[in-house]
């Protein structure tokens, strides 16, 4: 199937019914119905067009401001949600760390009332602090979109991530999908697995014991440290990055250990199923969580997550824009 | 529910239409029909069969979904908001003489969004305006070049256009609220 062929209709034939979210905020892939996902999967899939066209642009968020506020460093999720919020005309200004007031003692809270008596429409966040976003929905008025929130949620990821899968496989429901690498810091699977096992497929986590989650199992995954037994016949592989930064301990010996036991490399490829498609969330660690060869290689579709994640930020934001429940 | 329209008298519309726009626009080749989504695709597909018919020419047809250009969005609509589909215009537009479909003119604001959108997609030389039904009450200066039937309403019924295509039958209905949501 080539990209862009699931387009209009949900996977396994199932389409979204619903027109609207329930909620004015996306703070987690966990509150999402599985509706709802196929909802922004849909409308995302008709955004794309607007990349396609000579002039990107719909006026759909005319006249909104949307602000992003981001704690941690970003280049693919920060761009993405700002060419996402141009083409629908919202009025995007950019917030990092760096740059405001938090580098004088400012608190989170405090940032937000200052931004919020501004009146923004929709605030975009992404911090280091797993709950970031919660927080700030429950002071602010204006809808809250988590862009990642410390080692909890990445929601926006995981939703691009399944556009992509649909662009490629039938349906979700019995797709074994394995995630690999640093398990314990990423809220990329934490959101994937959420979604992932919501649409029915089969998730495999694999990584490095001390990288495993405690209680992972009840998130209805199959936990593994075998690379080989979670690469075996996958129809999606899903390699996560390497998290140095977020690291407090020592993890594993070394990276060209971690490497030999966790990286894909081409003849662990192998094992999966030929029609496989190798995902990353990015930015790649080449020659330790992924081989150079497999991350340029054919069954890569790494450049289709970051294309797809404009669109799908599009239909989020707008999705989220006409939920008038809850707004005074 | 009273039907004010069925199959013949909607297939006769179209194709009087059809003749209509061959009258009126010696350049044929410069036509291409948009339509808007839902209904307006189909309507727009049965005229150009119908104008293949006449001149014998495969008129270029595309589709156009409004939603991203409604002027509603984060305010209280009446009903749900609409669900996002699939725009498709495969040529360009730019110098020809679009005929712009739709199923029901009733306000004339997806007419002005379908305008809006349109002119982001290039600079056609004229746009002109095919309706199944014009059932009245502008809150635009907006009016239909070719309509197929002229319905006097009043603003509490709904006319609802149903085709094979989407529906499973031809047929305009116009629907009376219901006693219970007077009451």
């Amino acid at each position: 199937m080539t990209p862009g062929a699931a387009d209009g209709g949900a996977a396994g034939g199932a389409a979204s019914h619903l027109s609207r979210l329930r909620s004015r905020h996306l703070l987690s892939a966990a509150d999402l119905t599985a509706e709802e996902v196929l909802l922004i999967l849909d409308t995302a899939g008709a955004m794309r067009e607007v990349g396609t066209r000579p002039i990107k642009k719909v006026p759909a968020l005319r006249g909104k401001t949307v602000v992003n506020l981001f704690f941690e460093p970003s280049t693919r999720t920060r761009t993405s949600f700002e060419i996402a919020e141009k083409r629908l005309s919202a009025d995007a200004l950019n917030i990092s760390a760096a740059t405001s007031s938090l580098v004088k003692g400012e608190t989170l809270a405090d940032t937000a009332r200052n931004l919020e008596a501004m009146a923004p429409d929709i605030i975009v966040v992404r911090h280091q602090a797993s709950g970031a976003c919660h927080m700030l929905a429950d002071i602010c008025s204006s809808r809250i979109v988590n862009a990642g929130d410390g080692m909890h949620e990445h929601p926006t990821q995981a939703l691009l991530d399944l556009l992509t899968i649909r662009d490629h496989k039938s349906t979700f429901a019995g797709l074994k999908v394995a995630i690999v690498g640093d398990l314990l810091h990423s809220r990329v699977m934490r959101s994937n697995v959420v979604l992932l096992t919501m649409l029915g497929a089969d998730v495999w986590v694999c990584g490095p014991p001390t990288m495993m989650p405690a209680g992972i199992g009840r998130l209805g995954v199959t936990a593994t440290s075998s690379l080989d037994a979670a690469v075996d016949g996958a129809d999606v592989i899903m390699m996560l990055r390497i998290q140095l930064e977020r690291m407090s301990g020592h993890f594993f010996p070394s990276l060209r250990e971690y490497h030999e036991l966790f990286g894909l490399s081409r003849a662990r490829l192998a094992r999966a199923r030929p029609d496989v498609i190798v995902m990353h969330p990015g930015p790649l660690n080449r020659g330790v969580e992924i081989a150079s060869d497999v991350a340029d290689g054919p069954y890569s579709v790494i450049l289709e997550q970051v294309s797809n994640g404009v669109a799908l930020r599009m239909a989020v934001l707008y999705l989220i824009a006409g939920v008038t429940e809850g707004v005074d | 529910m009273p039907v004010v329209m069925e199959a013949g008298r909607i297939s006769r519309a179209l194709m009087r239409i059809a003749h209509e726009i061959v009258e009126r626009n010696r350049d044929v080749e410069k036509l291409a029909l948009v339509g808007i989504r839902t209904r307006g695709v189909p309507l727009a597909r049965r005229i150009a069969d119908n104008l293949h018919g006449i001149v014998d020419r495969e008129l270029p047809l595309g589709m156009l979904d409004i939603t991203l250009y409604r002027d509603d969005l984060m305010r209280h609509t009446v009903g749900p908001q609409p669900l996002l589909r699939h725009t498709e215009i495969p040529f360009s537009i730019d110098d020809r003489h679009i005929l712009l479909v739709d199923d029901v003119l009733y306000t004339g604001r997806t007419i002005r969004a379908a305008l809006d959108a349109l002119v982001d997609f290039g600079r056609p030389q004229a746009i002109q305006l095919v309706v199944l039904v014009d059932r009245g009450h502008r809150e635009l200066p907006i009016k239909a070049d070719y309509v197929g039937k002229n319905l006097p309403t009043a603003v509490r019924e709904s006319v609802q256009v149903r085709l094979v295509e989407t529906d499973g039958a031809d047929e305009v209905l116009i629907q009376q609220p219901a006693e219970e949501e007077l009451t």
